[in-house]
């Protein structure tokens, strides 16, 4: 029963809903809405769950006295904090809210995109060594689009930036639609296996 | 005056004959100064939920000259129109989208120059109403039906026993080695499930792939962490957890320490799941399931921290990221592929062939339908989706 009733409501909700894809009368429209917004519904209550976790991970490491574990307190009172504010003096444009998440966290935000730019830099020196033949392709294409898109990649010949144009947007773009081919089939496949209970890992296997 | 008296004297030497006379009263100036729109239809739109009817019609001859067109309307039992919206010069369509269902209207158009307008004859009464099935979702409903039909097929065609070829996918046979090392170094596994939420298929599909993980975890006694960045993700992801340590018999070494929310924040997630990686130091990191720009933050620092990498996304933007610093990395369908090609369930390995299969019909029309294209019959508007 335990797996039986899962698979049951999955199956059930499933059709349903490929069914109202199909349907464009007001009274599917709103069903659909319905189901929208129990799913909002249903992720409130997940948050509960989520939070809960949260708080017993860090309590457990701060109790505990685990490794870096005062950074548990910097989390525990970040999230706290917020919270508090945001209900005591609202989340208005103006309030001290969002003037706490303009200014801490959107530029720590920021920093963390930042630091990309290094990490494609040490990404790039360990990929762009030419050990084998797939390798020194992927640098010697990578070499013509960067330098093809600089305004240098003229000067070299008329005709460079058109080629790496034609790299992006003719053998790349191909690949591209290969894998996004394969995946819109993957998509469409594992959605009816856990439509029709073919697939259960989900609920932790077989039987 | 003297250049509107100029502009009808012109007029009258193109399109008046010697034999009619015309008489220039204010009303005849107006009519053979500008022409007005005709032919004006009304249709209920079609595939919508009602309350909406498409007007058209043909462009005034003096399309050029006009400042743009007024459309009116009246019910049946009205006796005047009632204007309802306007357009530019050049357009010949609106959607009047505040119908009641059920009342008949009648539509006309009229073009407007130095604020005057010059009426069509009127449409053809109409009422709107709302539609039971979405005609312009036919083509979907057919790749559907074909698609659970060769599915159904192939499953069956499994479960009598009969043995399917599947192709090794290296990224997925390393699974069993990346569990047995971290067994081996006594370090935890690190599972991050991606950055979508639940209802991205690539976040299911990762589910389904962490319950085979979480099996094998149980079996080989391994710490595990998965951390979240959607709540409702890391409900599903504790569940598909612990019943896989269930399914293994071991329901007592699940830890609901296993299964963290972190927070939904993309660069947040980034940074913990970064300390994560180099304060537990797992020995091994699974990156599947939906990424973004965070990808190669989170699998470089991996690669840095000397762990085994397996990767899997079907993002073809961050595939290359992966591909650089993971040492495998499932591309696209290998994703969806991976809970089957674990598992070694019959049912599951036919589902792949039917998706080896559909991809094949797919490729197919495609190519006939542009071979097609090219002998000036497109067939590509019929693989349009309303």
């Amino acid at each position: 029963m335990k797996r039986k009733l899962p698979l049951a409501i999955c199956f059930l909700m499933g059709i349903v809903m490929i069914v109202q894809f199909f349907i464009p009368h007001p009274v599917s429209l709103e069903f659909g809405s319905v189901i929208y917004r129990w799913v909002i519904v249903l992720t409130a209550f997940a948050l509960v769950l989520a939070i809960g976790n949260l708080i017993r991970h860090h309590t457990y490491k701060i109790s505990k006295r685990k490794e870096d574990w005062p950074y548990s307190i910097v989390t525990l009172a970040g999230m706290t904090g917020m919270a508090a504010i945001g209900l005591v003096w609202g989340v208005d444009p103006e309030s001290l809210y969002q003037k706490i998440y303009l200014n801490v966290m959107a530029p720590l935000g920021a920093t963390m995109f930042a630091l990309l730019a290094y990490y494609m830099a040490s990404a790039a020196y360990r990929a762009f060594r030419a050990r084998s033949l797939e390798a020194t392709l992927l640098l010697v294409s990578a070499f013509i689009v960067m330098i093809g898109f600089m305004p240098f990649g003229q000067y070299i010949h008329p005709r460079f930036p058109a080629f790496a144009e034609w790299v992006m947007q003719v053998p790349n773009m191909a690949s591209q639609r290969g894998i996004l081919l394969g995946v819109a089939f993957g998509s469409i496949a594992t959605a009816l296996k856990i439509i029709l209970g073919i697939e259960r890992s989900w609920l932790g296997g077989k039987e | 005056m003297p250049v509107r008296l100029a502009t009808v004297l012109s007029c009258l030497l193109v399109t008046s004959s010697p034999c009619r006379p015309i008489s220039l009263s204010p009303c005849l100036l107006v009519s053979l100064s500008v022409r007005s729109p005709v032919d004006v239809r009304a249709v209920d739109k079609p595939n919508d939920a009602g309350s909406a009817i498409q007007v058209e019609w043909s462009l005034s001859p003096d399309d050029i000259s006009i400042e743009g067109y007024i459309i009116l309307r009246k019910t049946q039992k009205d006796t005047v129109y009632q204007r309802i919206g306007s357009t530019m010069p050049g357009v010949t369509s609106f959607e009047d989208d505040e119908t009641v269902d059920g009342e008949t209207y009648i539509y006309t158009v009229a073009c407007s120059k130095n604020g005057e307008l010059h009426y069509a004859e009127p449409s053809n009464p109409v009422s709107s109403r709302p539609h039971i099935f979405h005609t312009g979702r036919i083509n979907v409903l057919i790749a559907i039906i074909a698609f659970t039909g060769l599915l159904a097929y192939f499953v069956s065609k499994a479960r009598t026993g009969q043995s399917l070829y599947i192709r090794q996918i290296p990224g997925l046979a390393a699974v069993e080695e990346a569990v047995g090392r971290a067994t081996e170094m006594g370090r935890p596994i690190l599972y991050v499930p991606g950055l979508g939420d639940i209802d991205w298929t690539a976040t299911i599909a990762s589910m389904n792939i962490l319950g085979e993980v979480a099996r094998k975890i149980a079996k080989y006694d391994t710490e595990l962490v998965v951390p979240n960045t959607w709540s409702v993700v890391y409900t599903v992801s504790k569940e598909v957890v612990k019943e896989s340590f269930i399914s293994e018999g071991r329901p007592e070494k699940f830890k609901e320490d296993y299964v963290r929310y972190l927070t939904e924040a993309q660069f947040g997630f980034a940074a913990a799941v970064n300390g994560i990686m180099i304060r537990e130091k797992p020995a091994t990191n699974f990156f599947i399931g939906r990424f973004w720009a965070e990808s190669l933050i989170m699998a470089e620092t991996g690669a840095q921290t000397g762990a085994f990498q397996i990767a899997g996304t079907d993002s073809v933007l961050q595939l290359p990221f992966f591909v650089t610093a993971c040492d495998y990395t499932l591309m696209g369908e290998e994703l969806y592929a991976a809970s089957a090609y674990l598992s070694r369930e019959p049912v599951l390995l036919g589902s792949l062939k039917a998706q080896d299969i559909g991809k094949l019909v797919a490729l197919f029309i495609l190519v006939g339908f542009s071979i097609v294209a090219f002998l000036g019959l497109n067939l590509l508007s019929l693989l349009n989706v309303q």
